[in-house]
């Protein structure tokens, strides 16, 4: 029993990670139908620019927030310099595209970061919480806490704001967008700060407990494609249930099974959602008006 | 005074002058329509003066600004509306929301205050749901509002898209084919919605391939060929027009 608890709460932990990483994908999904493979480089360039800034002397949540602003700042530059370019491309272009930024980012990263692992101090500590006979790290506590937090925050941004809404309609029909007045460059450059800031905030939270090394961002990005999928492509409901569901079924992989199989977990989820369930769990069918 | 005025328009497509050298002015109330068989280039001056189209030379101005060339979504707050021919609508969200969503420049609350449920934010999503309301009746759709808007008719789509248009207050709103794969019927309920509008001072500028209707609502005529305007006036006189004819039928039915 409580090896299961154990199994869960580590699942849950790392799932709260690709939730965060999901809902990042999400964002940029819903803004422009691209999927962005360079999510996960935001995850490993908000833990590295943290552990930069940290070591330099600066205090910790000073360090996390200069991470999360200057990863949402690259987010923008990545749009305006790889992704605007090609507007009117076709959505695999783009796709294309996402996945040469993270090459390069990851490049760039090796050659200031180094190629060492690296890791700055939990947020409160490293004595495990027991609950029932497991055991849980504070800093999984906030990485839950971050996750749930940014679901929240997004969902109310985008039912009860005129900007959120704006997103929403962009996603829909760009052209219709526009023609009710919505400035449609802008909602892209506001879907990618976020979900940039987002991937970087994961990094940042999740940084003490897995480390961080300049070529994390690639696992991060397919285990969050995995989950996003999980969950239905565009919905931010989904995103987060998929985290978590691919998250505690890594952890019971890992724990009944081995943990060298847990990374293929994901992979027969993104498989078995292809074929059984191509919308995900809360995805909406896609119709076309011919 | 024109709220709307053309000059000189003009674009190519490689060698090919798609448009050439076409003014014209449009005044508020008043129905503009541009007609020429196909290919004349009418849905390409649409493009042009709807910021969809760099024009190559000429100027759009819009109430003695220019906006040559503005985005559409600039143009829209400025209170240049347009529709599109092959319909442009939020398939997946419902008639209402399509509707709403046309106020979206009329609400101008906080971030802030949205999220935290404000009276004032509440207090406007209510006005512009009691005004989306308002218009769907005027366009005969109040009875299809929570009804996805994909899985309407053609031309009560026709008749959504105008009500979101409408949503937005414009002063020049821009027709292209409003009544185009419509049935007798809902041609003639267009008709009248576009009679209306242009009655409450709003300046429209049509393109549509039915002679009948466009003879029947417009004030002013302007007929391209080629690219090039070749005449323009009242309907009577548009319709007498040798040249005209020539366009249509061609030159020998013209001269003989």
């Amino acid at each position: 029993m409580s090896e299961l608890l154990q199994f869960l709460l580590s699942g849950v932990t790392v799932g709260a990670v690709y939730a965060l990483v999901a809902l990042g994908f999400t964002i940029i999904y819903n803004a422009s139908d691209v999927v962005n493979f360079a999510q996960g480089e935001f995850v490993m360039l908000g833990g590295m620019i943290t552990v930069m800034a940290y070591t330099a002397g600066a205090p910790l949540p000073l360090a996390a927030l200069a991470a999360v602003l200057a990863t949402a700042a690259l987010g923008v530059a990545m749009n305006k310099l790889a992704i605007e370019p090609a507007r009117g491309a076709p959505v695999v272009s783009l796709v294309i595209i996402t996945i040469g930024a993270s090459i390069f980012i990851r490049g760039a990263a090796q050659l200031v970061f180094g190629k060492q692992i690296h890791t700055f101090p939990a947020f409160s500590g490293d004595d495990p919480i027991r609950i029932l006979g497991a055991t849980i790290l504070p800093q999984s506590l906030w990485v839950i806490a971050g996750s749930v937090a940014v679901f929240v925050g997004l969902w109310l941004f985008f039912t009860r704001t005129l900007l959120g809404r704006a997103v929403l309609a962009t996603s829909n029909n760009r052209l219709a967008a526009q023609l009710v007045g919505i400035n449609t460059p802008f909602v892209m450059t506001l879907s990618f700060a976020m979900s940039a800031g987002i991937g970087a905030l994961a990094g940042v939270l999740v940084t003490p407990i897995t480390m961080t090394s300049y070529d994390v961002g690639l696992a991060f990005a397919l285990k969050g494609f995995a989950a996003a999928m999980l969950g239905g492509m565009g919905n931010p409901k989904g995103a987060l249930v998929g985290g978590f569901l691919l998250g505690v079924l890594e952890g019971l992989t890992a724990g009944y099974i081995s943990s060298q199989y847990k990374d293929a977990a994901a992979f027969i989820v993104i498989l078995a959602v292809l074929f059984f369930l191509p919308q995900g769990l809360f995805g909406r069918k896609s119709t076309d008006r011919v | 005074m024109n709220l709307l005025s053309i000059e000189g328009l003009g674009i190519s497509f490689g060698g090919l002058k798609a448009v050439n050298d076409v003014s014209f002015g449009v005044k508020p109330g008043e129905i503009v329509s541009v007609i020429g068989p196909n290919g004349a280039g009418k849905t390409t001056l649409f493009n042009m003066i709807s910021g969809v189209y760099q024009p190559g030379s000429g100027k759009v101005l819009l109430n003695g600004e220019d906006v040559t060339a503005m985005s559409p979504h600039l143009l829209a707050r400025r209170g240049m509306c347009r529709t599109f021919q092959n319909l442009q609508v939020f398939q997946s969200m419902t008639v209402l929301e399509n509707t709403i969503a046309g106020y979206h420049l009329q609400e101008s609350g906080s971030v802030l205050a949205d999220l935290l449920n404000l009276p004032s934010s509440r207090r406007r999503a209510k006005e512009a749901e009691a005004g989306a309301r308002d218009l769907l009746k005027r366009v005969g759709l109040e009875r299809a509002a929570e009804r996805e808007a994909g899985s309407l008719s053609y031309g009560s789509l026709k008749r959504l898209e105008i009500a979101r248009a409408m949503a937005l207050k414009p002063k020049v709103l821009l027709l292209d084919e409003p009544a185009a794969g419509c049935n007798a019927v809902e041609t003639e309920e267009i008709d009248h919605l576009i009679a209306e509008i242009a009655g409450s001072g709003v300046a429209i500028l049509l393109v549509e391939h039915d002679m009948k209707m466009v003879m029947r609502i417009s004030n002013h005529i302007v007929v391209l060929d080629h690219g090039e305007k070749i005449a323009e006036g009242d309907p009577a006189s548009v319709s007498q027009n040798p040249a005209v004819i020539a366009a249509y039928l061609g030159a020998e039915n013209a001269a003989g």
